[in-house]
């Protein structure tokens, strides 16, 4: 009896010391999930989450189970990344609310060059001087419309990026056989 | 497998996985002899008719252009030049319809042609190739335009540079044409065999390349005979070989026709040129002769007008840029029961909604189909696992697992399932019971991958640069408090200063100030050793001490403390003045806080 007590609490000791020196020794730096779940997210740094930026709604997610389908510029492909990610169901999460790719314009005429829209601008894609007429950088954009509310003129409006030839995506097609889903998992 | 040839030189041959046997519809077409087309009104000529980036427009709406003139120059490296294919004047550069799968607009030069047909200055014919450094070759290929006119029109000076890490043992010359319905190629071997000789005796010079195989497939008895007479009659015909294939489709494809005449597979995610082979097409080797040995640009090319639903199907020396409306009326226009107006062949055509789409240099074929040539296959029935599709692939690849990734959009599995080692040929498609459109959920998932790395690589664009404003942002924060805590540093010091009764002369005004008020410390003290005491209460009269009694009981009345209510009168004294220095302060500051956040 007193062996066997005595056997156990050895071990735990010996195990907790290990546990204990492998947890210092292999600890790890920030929040790898975190990580992770940031290089799904688009980068945009919309804060159409309801976070200040993808880092913050990031670390949300791994930590505090934030729900998965919060990010609007993802899109259905980021929540199914994420879903796949964290082996959480996409279906509970509900759909996105998708908006078409677009990109912030100045209108010139209207511009008073306030430099509002420059500091809120998350990616530095707005160039001017104060008193200036500034300029959006179209292929810096990420289209978050952060500078939208700071315009004093609101003369700022997001331009729908077109489909080109080259940029076209062949459609999924469109007659679906009546098929199962099972059988796809089956396959997976 | 071996197959052999009974009667020509026998060459062993290999046969590639799969492939199917369709019925090859060319006697429809490939009767007669190529027809001179005439002058189209107008030419519209799409700034992008090779895989790559667009070239650079040089013409400006007005421009008067002759035939053979650059009218856009190529941007970057894989690029390739535009010619006017006729002379005229340039009318429009705007977006017009283009020959592709998604039926949208491109940028087009448009040329209202003068029907005079006036040649520009063309470089000069480069007859001695041969003493030429294959760079020089290269160029003149470049300059003038050509491009793979098998289909994939991938420029082709840039195909010939395959750089010293792949030296090139084996050129392969692709006369297979496997798709049914085509037969411009074959045409072309009938009517230029020596012009495609030419062409390969260039490109095995410009390659270095030991000995070229001409892959033809056995269903063009005329193409091959007239190529091995060409050949005989050359003097490169020792190094020459006209190798006649089994018809199998997709044997036309780059890989598969290396496959069946070597024996070697390209590595997958490969090209040719890592084994050491180049492969181009009969109308790219016509092609390069003209540039080198006429200095004449790819302006021109052989396109069939065919299917059931022409009047009269026929083969046709087109110059590029020419509508696709044109082509069909000197065929006799289309037959009432046409179904679909494909560009391409049936297998890996696309189907066009508009006969405004020019002619480009890619497009071989116009082909228009009727009811009963292509059936609507109803509605995709669920997959049964056959397996079908599997024994059909050309590139070994597994249909089925493909088109079930696809088909739950998991695009990481599909690819690895080798998804961009297929070639779209359509085998899998044409053989399933169940009238799966795989291909195009080929297509899908191919588009759908490559716009996803174009996100992943502009979202870590957006990071670094967010970061970069992020740690700017940090930075002059840290600045500012950097320059904060010095200011205050220098503050705490300036007492100090003052102790030592040095008046920094740096600043006058400053200055200016400090002699006053020594002035006045001066006055004060001579005033004191006169014995004059600067209060004026003391020789106040009887009425007047009266009033400031009265005052102060007043002011102890409100409760204000006896030592407050004798400063009173001087605070009060003092303090209006202030007030408009005051405000004077806050002017400039309110301005200067507007002007930060204007």
């Amino acid at each position: 009896m007193i062996t066997a007590v005595a056997a156990i609490a050895a071990l735990a000791a010996v195990i907790g010391a290990l546990l204990g020196y492998t947890s210092l020794r292999f600890h790890i730096e920030g929040d790898p999930i975190a990580d992770q779940v940031e290089a799904v997210l688009p980068q945009t740094q919309c804060a159409q989450c309801g976070y200040p930026g993808c880092r913050p709604y990031a670390e949300a997610v791994a930590k505090d189970d934030e729900a998965i389908n919060k990010c609007v510029p993802g899109g259905e492909a980021v929540m199914l990344a994420l879903a796949d990610l964290l082996g959480r169901d996409p279906s509970e999460a509900g759909g996105i609310a998708e908006k078409p790719k677009s990109v912030a314009v100045i209108d010139e005429k209207e511009c008073i060059g306030c430099t509002l829209c420059l500091q809120s601008c998350p990616v530095d894609a707005i160039m001017g001087a104060a008193k200036q007429l500034h300029g959006i950088i179209a292929s810096e954009c990420t289209g978050c419309e952060l500078c939208l509310k700071p315009c004093p003129v609101e003369c700022i409006h997001m331009r729908p990026i077109e489909t080109t030839v080259r940029t076209w995506k062949w459609p999924f097609p469109a007659n679906q056989s009546p098929e199962v889903p099972a059988q796809a998992q089956q396959a997976a | 497998m071996q197959a052999t040839q009974p009667r020509f030189k026998t060459r062993r041959l290999w046969q590639f996985h799969g492939g199917i046997h369709v019925p090859d519809e060319k006697a429809l077409s490939n009767a007669g002899t190529v027809e001179p087309t005439p002058c189209p009104k107008f030419l519209i000529l799409p700034l992008q008719q090779h895989i790559g980036a667009p070239a650079n427009p040089i013409v400006k709406v007005g421009d008067r252009v002759l035939k053979g003139q650059v009218i856009a120059e190529p941007r970057g490296y894989v690029c390739a030049p535009v010619h006017a294919s006729s002379s005229g004047t340039v009318i429009a550069i705007e977006d017009r319809p283009v020959p592709h799968p998604s039926g949208l607009s491109a940028p087009c030069v448009v040329i209202e042609t003068d029907g005079r047909e006036t040649w520009a200055e063309l470089p000069e014919p480069l007859t001695d190739y041969e003493s030429l450094d294959p760079a020089v070759l290269r160029d003149r290929v470049r300059a003038c335009g050509v491009v793979g006119m098998g289909g994939a029109s991938f420029p082709t000076s840039v195909k010939l540079n395959p750089g010293k890490d792949h030296p090139i043992h084996t050129l392969v010359i692709n006369g297979a044409e496997c798709e049914p319905y085509i037969t411009c190629d074959d045409l072309l071997m009938r009517e230029r065999s020596g012009d495609v000789l030419q062409g390969v005796r260039i490109l095995l010079h410009l390659l270095g390349a030991r000995q070229c195989l001409i892959g033809i497939e056995d269903n063009k008895p005329g193409a091959i005979e007239s190529m091995r007479l060409a050949r005989a009659e050359s003097d490169i015909k020792d190094r020459v070989e006209i190798v006649a294939i089994p018809t199998l489709y997709p044997s036309g494809g780059e890989k598969q026709l290396i496959k069946v005449l070597t024996g070697r597979e390209v590595p997958s995610h490969g090209i040719p040129a890592q084994i050491g082979i180049v492969c181009q097409n009969v109308g790219t080797a016509a092609a390069v002769a003209d540039a080198v040995l006429l200095g004449r640009p790819l302006i021109e090319r052989y396109v069939t007008v065919t299917g059931r639903a022409v009047a009269k199907p026929s083969n046709l020396n087109v110059r590029v840029g020419t509508p696709a409306a044109d082509l069909i009326a000197q065929c006799g226009g289309l037959r009432d029961d046409l179904r679909k107006l494909v560009c391409g062949g049936p297998m890996m055509g696309f189907e066009i909604d508009s006969q405004a789409i020019p002619i480009t240099k890619a497009a071989n074929c116009l082909l228009a189909l009727t009811h009963a040539e292509s059936p609507d296959p109803g509605p995709a029935l669920p997959c049964i696992r056959c397996g079908r599709c599997a024994d059909a692939c050309p590139a070994s690849l597994l249909p089925q697992q493909l088109y079930w990734y696809a088909r739950s959009k998991d695009l990481d599995r599909v690819q690895d399932y080798n998804l961009f080692d297929c070639i779209e040929c359509g085998c899998c498609a044409h053989v399933c019971p169940s009238h799966i459109p795989l291909v195009q959920y080929y297509r899908y998932a191919k588009t759908e991958s490559w716009a996803r790395e174009q996100e992943k690589k502009k979202a870590d664009h957006a990071k670094a640069r967010h970061t970069a404003k992020l740690e700017r942002q940090e930075r002059q924060e840290r600045e500012r408090q950097a320059k904060l805590r010095t200011k205050k540093e220098a503050a705490k010091d300036k007492p100090a200063a003052k102790g030592e009764a040095v008046p920094s002369t740096e600043d006058p005004k400053k200055a200016a100030i400090e002699a006053a008020r020594q002035r006045a410390a001066a006055k004060k003290a001579a005033l004191a050793e006169q014995g004059v005491v600067p209060k004026n209460t003391e020789d106040l009269g009887a009425a007047q001490q009266q009033q400031v009694a009265a005052a102060q009981a007043r002011r102890r009345a409100v409760g204000l403390g006896e030592s407050e209510a004798k400063a009173g009168p001087e605070a009060q004294a003092t303090e209006q003045p202030s007030q408009p220095t005051q405000t004077k302060a806050t002017g400039p500051k309110a301005a200067t806080a507007s002007e930060e956040q204007a």
